[in-house]
């Protein structure tokens, strides 16, 4: 035993049991591109979110803002295999906005400003498991990292967490997204691995 | 389709504090063009891969070409291939690559190459390349570095002949004792024409990092140079 | 070119140009990629594919015209295959690597 830095276990030990199959840890946020970044004023932003006979609600920046707002520390996992761990965000949950929509779908479609889209079981985006964020670490989401709004699907890989996010379209047919049609898996569960189209 | 051929270190020179120039011959190497480019492939002991790009310096000689090496601090590759890859030992490569930001010796249009930092590489290839060939074309490299320190291929450029003999060498932060022109960005007046273009299209060739392309692509624009004639290559 | 290489694009928000597609793409192409023609159904601008901008590697390279940053590709390598998109549907093509 030595009796330098008692009680100092390194970094890995701290996460056991938070690091998924095939990632490491990192301190940083890596920025990972498929486009320009857009500059969205929040006075011209505005989320809509269309069910599967065409029916739109449509919330713009302050009616966005006077939902219930909830603080969030989760871990994001990026399929290009870095982890980041108890980042700390702040927003509205999905649910929000789903409650009243009238629907059957079983899937959805979130799309980003740019043309940006990916696909998820709505499933997925209901019971507290995701979030619009406004808000990363304190401050006011900036617009490389997704900015003003984007969407927050910490249970999957990242690139389901849509940055610029401007709306969700119900469907019933999944329908796959941006990353999805060009071989990325349809679900990406990290835990599971699910980073290749036929993993 | 290009195969990976491998790639053994024969030869190692510095060119600045961070820049290296790797010598490497490639068994069955067909040969290439000045301004083309190869792929690196590195593998590890667990399988793990890393492919990065880099641009040829030179004209070939035999099966033995010469890449730029800038290392990234922090970088997975180029501080490896820079500083451990012993001489001896082999990597793999995929090439030659690209058809479109090269030069030709065949060509006689007038040629103005700009290079922002190791930029300078592939068109140091074309300015070997002009050389070698004994080409008639008219050409001038324009070369931004920051400080004196960065100056890849100094000796060749400052004392050479051919289109080396007509290049010039601006720095950006700090310029050598006794420059003439003080430190700064490149400006317009900096990317006249070679001589002897006289009123001939000129065949523009822009290399460096993201930011120094935009800028002097955008200068050449505003100069009147067509946009098909102001060839680009830029780094991350 | 690259001598910073792509090394840096991960953290990077600027893209390349289409010349950084002549590696990948040659895995399935036999000739240079780089000089194909091209005109953007979105927007009308023709040049070529090397003046494309290039945004990537990570999760793939996404190539974009460079006037009105339009799809015109994107390009997913993954251990055994190869995903090519071309425009901006969704139909990819899966091409075997070796």
């Amino acid at each position: 035993m030595s009796n330098f830095s008692p009680g100092f276990h390194g970094r890995t030990h701290r996460f056991e049991g938070r690091l998924p199959p095939g990632q490491y840890p990192t301190e940083s946020f890596p920025v990972l591109s498929a486009g320009p970044t857009p500059h969205v004023p929040t006075e011209d932003w505005s989320f809509t979110v269309t069910a599967e006979q065409g029916r739109a609600r449509r919330w713009d920046w302050e009616e966005m803002m006077s939902l219930p707002q909830e603080e969030v520390t989760v871990d994001i996992h990026c399929v290009t295999r870095w982890s980041k761990f108890d980042t700390v965000w702040r927003g509205v949950s999905v649910d929000t906005f789903l409650d009243g929509v009238e629907t059957t779908a079983d899937f959805a479609v979130a799309h980003g400003e740019g043309g940006y889209t990916t696909n998820l079981p709505l499933e997925d985006l209901r019971g507290g498991k995701a979030w619009l964020v406004h808000t990363y670490d304190g401050f006011p989401l900036s617009p490389e990292h997704g900015g003003p709004v984007r969407l927050l699907v910490p249970h999957l890989y990242f690139w389901k967490s849509a940055k610029w996010v401007t709306g969700l379209s119900l469907t019933l047919q999944d329908e796959p997204g941006f990353w999805e049609a060009a071989g990325y898996h349809n679900y990406g569960d990290p835990w599971r691995e699910q980073r290749a189209w036929s993993d | 389709m290009s195969a990976w051929h491998s790639a053994r270190l024969v030869g190692r020179r510095e060119q600045s504090r961070t820049g290296r120039t790797l010598l490497f011959d490639v068994p069955g190497w067909p040969g290439h063009l000045a301004g083309q480019h190869v792929d690196v492939r590195l593998s590890a002991d667990d399988g793990y891969r890393a492919v990065r790009s880099y641009s040829l310096a030179a004209p070939a000689r035999g099966t033995g070409i010469e890449l730029g090496v800038q290392t990234v601090p922090g970088g997975e590759v180029s501080p490896y291939l820079a500083h451990e890859l012993p001489v001896g030992a082999e990597v793999e490569v995929r090439g030659p690559l690209g058809g479109w930001f090269v030069w030709r010796p065949g060509q006689e249009d007038p040629v103005l190459l700009v290079a922002g930092g190791c930029g300078i590489v592939p068109l140091m290839g074309m300015v070997r390349s002009h050389r070698l060939e004994g080409s008639r074309a008219p050409m001038r490299l324009v070369y931004s570095v920051r400080d004196p320190g960065q100056v890849w291929y100094r000796e060749e450029l400052t004392t050479g002949t051919g289109a080396a003999a007509a290049s010039r060498i601006l720095y950006t932060r700090q310029a050598p004792p006794g420059s003439s022109r003080p430190p700064g960005h490149i400006g317009a007046g900096d990317l006249l024409p070679p001589e002897g273009a006289g009123r001939l299209p000129v065949l523009c060739f822009v290399c460096g990092p993201t930011g120094f392309v935009e800028h002097a692509a955008g200068l050449l624009s505003a100069a009147g140079h067509a946009p098909d004639r102001i060839r680009t290559e830029r780094f991350g | 070119m690259r001598s910073l290489s792509l090394e840096n694009t991960v953290t990077s928000l600027s893209h390349l140009d289409g010349n950084s597609l002549a590696g990948p793409l040659s895995q399935i192409l036999s000739v240079d990629p780089t000089t194909a023609w091209r005109r953007c159904p979105r927007c009308g601008l023709t040049g070529s594919l090397a003046q494309l901008h290039v945004y990537g590697p990570e999760p793939g390279l996404t190539g974009r015209c460079p006037g009105c940053e339009a799809l015109a590709l994107r390009l997913v390598e993954q251990p055994g295959h190869l995903w090519l998109q071309m425009g901006g549907g969704q139909g990819a093509f899966r091409f075997p690597r070796s």
